[in-house]
């Protein structure tokens, strides 16, 4: 009984797949190019305020990131649960922010050095203190170009 | 001259790699934008620089927040709601009232010569008790009565909104409807640190 019968030798041929490293190169390289890497550890818990008239931050080689939170609960025990601010991987005061912009600043290359960005990812329940802190120490470093890092919300989301 | 034949390379794996390598982009990828307010700084205030000269009552829009997230405006208290109407009738004051800001003819291409109100200033003081988010919530309502303001005038004259003007009808936009958000020098008024 053939119930099986032996393939004909004349049936359609393999499918070419030749074509297939072209077409995942090419997702590979949407992604490669669409990937940001996480380039620090965070240390603080930022949960995002809400906005709704948001604009994007375009250039990332011109954003320099300031994060303000409680630090994570590892790290209560030796910085307590204050709000407070973490630059690269490191904790820090306002005192600090300064030399930092400068280093930042350094690190960029001469002719965009003017269109410099601070982003301030803040917590939503920080106190105001802390980031008039930042604010002040940023003017004083010449760093005035900010931005306050927020997610999309909706209007509802106000109820004060 | 023997002819030889070109050996082809196998290229069967090479789906296998670059699917690895796919995998772990997507894997890392964080696709989150970055998006937030961006607002310019004043530039820091020299100790032997000169105050400022008063600006008169009727062209400043005085928005305190206190550390409990209640608003004052104007020595009004008001909802955070209100607020965005209360911005959009002082930067245009429409029935050109006698304590809303003065308006002066300027010459506006596209426009003409209209009236602006060319030293209206909102100014915003907070507490250093303030929640971040309500601090936010008072400058993104503050921006979308700028940003209505201008798509209301925008739609007018283009039929088109703001942000898809040219470059230069944006800047026509903008001079008649100058983004002025102050915020004060710090002041701990009243309530918690």
């Amino acid at each position: 009984m053939a119930k099986f019968k032996k393939k004909k030798k004349g049936g359609s041929g393999a499918i070419n797949t030749a074509s297939l490293p072209d077409i995942v190169f090419m997702l590979l390289f949407f992604f490669m190019v669409s990937t940001t890497m996480k380039e620090v550890e965070m240390k603080v818990i930022t949960r995002l305020p809400e906005a709704t008239e948001l604009s994007r931050l375009e250039r990332k080689s011109l954003v320099t990131y300031i994060y303000v939170g409680v630090p994570m609960r590892q790290y209560q025990r030796s910085h307590g649960t204050e709000p407070r601010i973490q630059l690269n991987d490191q904790f820090a005061t306002p005192e600090d922010i300064q030399s930092f912009i400068a280093q930042e600043r350094e690190a960029m290359r001469e002719h965009e050095r003017p269109l410099m960005t601070v982003s301030i990812k803040a917590d939503y329940d920080c106190p105001m203190g802390i980031i008039t802190d930042i604010k002040q120490a940023l003017r004083r470093a010449q760093a005035l170009r900010i931005n306050y890092s927020a997610r999309q919300g909706d209007d509802l989301a106000y109820n004060f | 001259m023997a002819k030889r034949d070109i050996q082809e390379v196998n290229a069967g794996s090479m789906a296998d790699i670059a699917f690895l390598l796919l995998i772990f982009f997507l894997m890392t990828t964080t696709m989150d934008t970055d998006t937030g307010l961006t607002r310019m700084l004043p530039p820091p205030v020299l100790d032997d620089q000169e105050p400022p000269p008063p600006i008169r009552e009727r062209n400043v829009f005085e928005v305190l927040i206190n550390a409990q997230n209640q608003l004052l405006v104007e020595r009004q208290p008001m909802a955070l709601s209100q607020l965005r109407d209360a911005a959009k009738e002082f930067i245009e004051n429409p029935l050109n009232l006698d304590h809303l800001p003065a308006k002066e003819m300027v010459d506006v291409p596209f426009f003409g010569t209209v009236p602006v109100t060319t030293n209206a200033v909102i100014s915003l003081q907070n507490d250093r008790g303030t929640q971040y988010q309500m601090y936010l919530a008072v400058q993104n309502e503050l921006q979308a009565a700028y940003t209505e303001l201008r798509d209301e005038i925008s739609r007018r004259q283009f039929n088109r909104p703001y942000r898809d003007l040219t470059s230069d009808e944006q800047a026509a936009v903008r001079q008649i409807y100058p983004q002025r958000i102050s915020e004060a020098e710090p002041r701990n008024f009243g309530g918690r640190n």
